[in-house]
């Protein structure tokens, strides 16, 4: 009645979509068909038991008008005698009862008929409720596939699925477009078959008990169908309107919330309430206007119900009156024309919700439909101790391929460098330069264009990505946990773990420390909106992690903006910590990271502009001596080859993560 | 609470209110008559054979249907009018009421939670007007208008009708009471796992670099499952309801006729006035229905309205003065004055004894741990909250004298976390100063090292700027809101960890290009890059609350531990010496 949700939106491809979506149950056909008959079935009763309750209305009629006649005559004398006195019509009437002059109600066949109307009721309810059931239970095994299937292409796709798109779009795509095609399932799929079956029976029954009282009432239909086109129309504008002025004024509202420091530092209260006070009047307009709209529909189409109730009422009492009908059959009529139009409304509303149902199961299908990460065909197997050397062969990569065509510059170019065993790599370069890609070539996150990276020897294409993987420890910026404690946390690292590994790798990373002051020690959750945990204490439990895990290799995005000083000192050392011993790539922004690096990697626009030990680097006085003096003198005015690159080809959500 | 907000916010609407209720009791009092004249063409017509009588009757019910629709728009009119007005009304008192909030009633709130009571919350309460005036105004009246036209037809049977009405009712409860507990379960584990796939799609990089992917498809199997569960006991108890409903009336129905056509034997009744009387029972039974359905939305309304009345009754701490000084601007001298400040209810207090002065053409930089009090203590200056005691002055005027738009004009704020507001790249920077030209735009774009990236721009300072600026990248964001504060050319600067997304040259860049344009204002700055204050003329160093370590960067390192041990984790040894670099 108020709906302020987006406007559904409106499928592409409404059938192709719609039968994919009853597939998904086909393989509980069974069920299905039970449900199916039990609501035609429980339909067959529900609409002919008003019938049977007309004949009950008829049977008293009967025994009241009986009653009046005198006793002892039979019906047919009664008739001819009221025609001798030119009572055409009451005999005529009469002509369409049994009666007993005489008599009153018949007790017996009354009890009979409303003990049947009961049990058909009886009947129909429990049907009802058998196929609700079991549909209930149909549709929840099928969502819940269609969770663990959407669930399981999260894990199939490849990142740059994800990274080309919006998260948002992903998100609601998992969730909001899932619980929508549980809804329409639920709802629309059994009320719809019921409304459907419901109303045909009806006009079947109407037809039977009377063709003219049955055009009449469905003359009242093309009426109330204008009716509620022309205002439903109508009205739908004006929920576009109020969506639409909705969604401005709480765009204003967030964002002069979440500014407000700003509006006050600033002193913009007086604009902003000018403006939000300028969108409230709006959205008043529009809502009251698509309220009030929407608020005719009910009484107009009960209008129109009530014209075809009054010209039952008027027909249905002449044709009575001339014996033409029984009076049981006009109120049944009534009890159907009432009974119509509900089934008829409902099916009005669900052609929305299913349409947007149907909707949310196509992006869900497109999701589903989307092409998965390259097939597997591992050639080799790593060890079970690596040595950790790494070799990049002139290796060539780019995230947009078609831009490539086009002539743009690749992300990556012929790219070589080697690392030895147990070494600390640092990659420095300003944004943009492709250090953040380096990583994701490494853990095969994407897929090389050219050339070839090695690990040990062994191409990494040549192994399964959970092989690689799995040989690789990784620590990013953004540190990364999963709603749970953090003995869980940690425990990501490695899930068959004793406690007392965990315990162990948490004291080598500091972690211990914090975690002690805690009030709910290892068992802390870490909550979405983090609030238990600072920053860098969650930096640290990631190196936990990344510490249990005991890789061969080791990725190590540095933390731009530092968390507070002394833990930052702790994530420093339990950074390198875990640095010993092995083969390290270290994304560097921090000067005492690079200095005590083996090798400096300069990255510009993907290409190596430098390589050497900081000693060497600085002493060439290229690129990085330039950029060093840039970090701790004042800046060189011609210091632009250090600019940052918002040329290079990023894809626009960018793989910076 | 629901009740006390509905009150308050009804009130200019009253006359409407009245309305509702009279055109609602004539809609319905029209509604009901119909099967009363549709007994009389059966008692009258019907059985006697008189058509003339039937064709009247009939005329009869047209007119009264058409009032009935006249009588339910109008209705419907002044219910809109009061609902949608409620909601306009409301909407416009929580912002103008968290509009003078300091940032300390913003920050105790949460500014998404303060957003969703904004709203959401008063959307759920329009929405429950509307409905209560459209439905829960009608069922009442229809179910004793309709017990009232039943009686009239049979007091005799009237006993039928007070045992259906707490049967359904009854009923009714039972189920609803025991579903609705279960709804917000059921919410509460959708929530949950949709969180488990947004945790999924946040963090996709490091589950796949740990390969975790069976353990993240274990936690998800887990909710799958927790929700299915609770999802298959509703459906259990929900498809049970529209039999129920529907038996129960159906057993009515039969109960009339059995018990009617006993009355109409004994000729006690007639036979018309049975139908009417069957009609008014269903109807009595359908309002018995609506209102229990209208009921299930009360507790959701409460909530909301329990979260709209504390925005409303919280008062602002911090207030404008009665009289604003006039002092003239352009000077800047800023000063602390044993300053402390505590949150209400915390055991310490957030700043302590602060006291120190800053004077135009210099820098003060503030550095500390996290949680040492560094952006309360930037908080203060342009008045975003009072300190609890002690002064900040500015030219020698307390900033509580100041005009809250006199002091925004002298104090230009660069927060930590750069926002932007919706609009171009040009009404944002225009911000904090409405008739800035184009070409002082540049100019600030050119200090704040933007004017290359805003160049590029398709449509330049005319560009849109998405909600929250999340269409720029974030070091772009934060020199656009460094360019903003340049723009309004205010007497102090206030950085907050300002230059924390930018690469170190674009740093080093901006920091050169700074120094200029700031030689005549006072600079306050907090920083996390050690080399981005060393140059400041007094560096504070903060320690729980309080100033431990005060002097130039040579002298502290000299003198303060905690100064040093914060470079050393930044620079190594030979640069905290001399600095030959």
């Amino acid at each position: 009645m108020s709906e302020s949700q987006e406007p559904a939106r409106k499928p592409q491809r409404f059938w192709p979509s719609a039968v994919r979506l009853v597939k998904l149950m086909t393989p509980h056909k069974a069920a299905l068909a039970l449900v199916v008959a039990a609501v035609v079935l429980s339909v067959v009763f529900t609409v002919w038991a008003p019938r049977v309750l007309g004949r009950a209305m008829d049977v008293i009629f009967a025994g009241v008008v009986g009653r009046s006649l005198p006793a002892g005559t039979s019906q047919a004398q009664v008739e001819a005698g009221m025609r001798a006195q030119g009572q055409d019509t009451m005999a005529d009437m009469m002509s369409t009862m049994t009666l007993v002059p005489g008599q009153g109600v018949d007790f017996t066949r009354l009890g009979t008929l409303i003990l049947t109307v009961l049990a058909m009721y009886t009947v129909a309810s429990v049907l009802m409720w058998l196929q609700g059931y079991v549909l209930n239970r149909v549709v929840m095994r099928v969502v819940y596939d269609l969770r663990q299937e959407v669930e399981r292409k999260l894990n199939a796709l490849p990142l740059s699925y994800f990274d080309t798109r919006q998260r948002g779009d992903v998100m609601s795509r998992v969730t909001n477009d899932v619980d929508n095609v549980q809804t329409a399932l639920q709802q629309t799929f059994s009320q719809l078959v019921e409304n459907v079956l419901t109303v045909l029976g009806i006009v079947v029954m109407m037809f039977v008990v009377s063709w003219q009282l049955a055009l009449v009432a469905l003359l009242a239909l093309p009426l109330s169908a204008v009716a509620a086109g022309l205002i439903g129309s109508r009205s739908q504008r004006m929920f576009k309107q109020q969506w639409h002025a909705t969604g401005q004024l709480n765009g204003h509202i967030e964002e002069s919330f979440s500014g407000h420091e700003l509006v006050l530092a600033y002193g913009r209260q007086h604009q902003m309430q000018a403006q939000f006070d300028e969108r409230n009047e709006e959205l008043y307009r529009a809502a009251f206007g698509a309220q009030f709209l929407s608020g005719t529909i009910m009484p107009v189409m009960q209008f129109v119900s009530y014209l075809s109730y009054v010209g039952i009422a008027v027909l249905g009492g002449l044709r009575v009156a001339t014996g033409q009908l029984s009076l049981g059959g006009a109120t049944a009529f009534i009890q159907y024309s009432r009974e119509f139009t509900q089934p008829l409304s409902q099916v009005a509303g669900m052609a929305t919700q299913l349409q947007s149902g149907i909707a949310s199961a196509e992006r869900t299908f497109e999701l589903l439909d989307a092409p998965e990460q390259d097939a597997e065909t591992p050639s080799a197997q790593l060890p079970i101790r690596l040595r950790g050397e790494v070799r990049f062969e002139h290796v060539d990569f780019s995230y947009d391929k078609a831009a490539l065509a086009n002539g743009a510059q690749p992300m990556i170019e012929d790219l070589t460098f080697h690392v030895a065993p147990g070494r600390t790599v640092a990659i420095v370069g300003p944004t943009g330069a492709g250090k953040t890609t380096l990583v994701n070539l490494i853990l095969r996150f994407y897929e090389i264009d050219g050339g070839r990276i090695t690990l040990d020897g062994i191409d990494i294409r040549d192994l399964t990505r959970r092989d690689l993987r799995s040989q690789v420890g990784m620590v990013l910026q953004d540190a990364w946990l999963f709603g749970g404690t953090i003995m869980e946390n940690i425990r990501f690292g490695r899930q068959d773990a004793t406690d007392e590994e965990v315990l162990h790798a948490a004291r080598a990373t500091y972690v211990d420390r914090f975690v002690r002051a805690l009030p709910d020690g290892y068992d802390t959750l870490i909550t979405e909106d983090g609030s238990s945990v600072s920053a860098g204490e969650k930096q640290l439990i990631t190196i936990a992690r990344a510490f249990l895990s005991q890789p061969s290799l080791l990725i190590l995005d540095e933390a731009t903006s530092a968390v507070d000083t002394r833990t930052e000192l702790l994530v420093q050392k339990a950074m390198a910590a875990l640095r010993e011993q092995r083969t390290s790539f270290v994304i560097a922004h921090r000067l005492s990271t690079i200095r005590d690096a083996d090798t400096i990697i300069v990255m510009q626009s993907g290409r190596i502009v430098e390589q050497g030990s900081h000693t060497e680097l600085i002493e060439a006085g290229g690129a990085y001596a330039t950029l060093y003096e840039a970090q701790f003198n004042s800046p060189e005015p011609d210091a632009d080859d250090a600019a940052p690159a918002g040329s290079a080809p990023t894809p626009t959500t960018g793989p910076t993560g | 609470m629901l009740l006390r907000l509905l009150r308050t916010s009804t009130r200019p609407y009253l006359p409407w209110v009245v309305g509702v209720l009279v055109f609602q009791l004539l809609s319905t009092i029209a509604a009901l008559y119909l099967p009363s004249l549709n007994a009389r063409i059966i008692d009258n017509g019907v059985t006697h054979g008189d058509t003339d009588y039937i064709w009247r009757t009939g005329a009869v019910m047209l007119t009264v249907a058409l009032g009935q629709v006249v009588a339910a728009v109008v209705a419907v009119w002044c219910g809109a009018r009061t609902a949608v007005g409620v909601g306009r009304d409301l909407r416009r008192s929580v912002y103008r009421r968290v509009g003078t909030f300091s940032a300390r009633e913003v920050g105790t709130f949460g500014a998404p939670s303060l957003i969703t009571r904004n709203t959401n919350d008063v959307q759920q309460i329009q929405v429950l007007t509307l409905m209560a005036l459209n439905f829960m105004v009608m069922a009442p009246i229809m179910c004793i208008g309709g017990i009232v036209m039943a009686l009239r037809e049979d007091a005799g049977l009237s006993w039928l009708v007070w045992v259906s009405i707490p049967v359904m009712g009854v009923l009714l409860a039972l189920v609803v009471s025991r579903l609705m507990p279960w709804f917000r379960v059921m919410q509460e584990r959708i929530d949950g796992i949709n969180g488990v796939l947004r945790e999924q799609i946040t963090g996709i990089r490091v589950i796949r670099a740990f390969v975790k992917e069976p353990f993240e498809t274990q936690r998800f199997r887990r909710a799958n499952q927790d929700l299915t569960d609770i999802s298959l006991r509703i459906g259990s108890l929900f498809v049970l309801m529209f039999p129920v409903i529907n038996m129960v009336m159906h057993l009515a129905t039969a109960a009339v006729l059995w018990f009617g056509g006993h009355r109409v034997d004994q000729g006690q009744i007639q036979v018309g006035a049975l139908t009417a009387f069957l009609q008014y029972m269903l109807q009595i039974l359908m309002a018995v229905m609506m209102a229990t359905f209208m009921f299930m939305m009360v507790p959701r309304a409460v909530v909301c309205a329990e979260r709209i009345s504390e925005v409303l009754d919280t008062r602002p701490s911090m207030h404008p003065p009665q009289h604003p000084v006039a002092a003239p601007r352009a000077l800047g001298n800023l000063e602390f004055r044993g300053v402390a400040f505590q949150y209400p209810g915390a055991e310490a207090p957030v700043l302590d004894d602060i006291g120190f002065t800053a004077e135009p053409g210099r820098t003060v930089a503030v550095v500390g741990a996290t949680g040492s009090g560094k952006s309360t203590l930037i908080s203060l200056i342009p008045r975003l909250l009072d300190p609890v005691s002690g002064d900040v002055l500015l030219d020698g005027v307390p900033l509580t004298d100041y005009a809250p738009e006199d002091l925004a004009g002298r104090v230009g704020l660069v927060p930590q976390r750069p926002f932007l507001f919706s609009g171009t790249v040009a009404s944002n920077l225009r911000f904090g100063r409405q008739d800035a030209t184009d070409e002082e735009l540049w100019d600030a774009l050119r200090v704040a090292q933007a004017e290359d990236f805003v160049r590029e721009l398709p449509q330049g300072l005319d560009s849109p700027v998405s909600q929250g600026g999340t269409n720029v990248s974030g070091g772009q964001r934060q020199r656009l809101s460094i360019a903003r504060a340049l723009v309004a050319r205010p007497e102090v600067y206030v950085f907050d960890d300002s230059f924390s997304a930018l690469d170190v040259a674009t740093d080093a860049r901006l920091r050169a290009a700074l120094r200029p344009v700031t030689r005549h204002a006072t600079v306050v700055t907090v920083a996390q890059r050690v080399s981005t204050i060393t140059d400041a003329d007094l560096i504070l160093v903060l320690e729980d609350g309080r100033i431990t370590a005060r002097g130039s960067h040579e002298q502290l390192v000299a003198s303060s531990d905690t100064y040093r041990e914060i470079v050393t984790s930044q620079l190594s040894a030979e640069q905290t010496t001399g600095g030959e670099l």
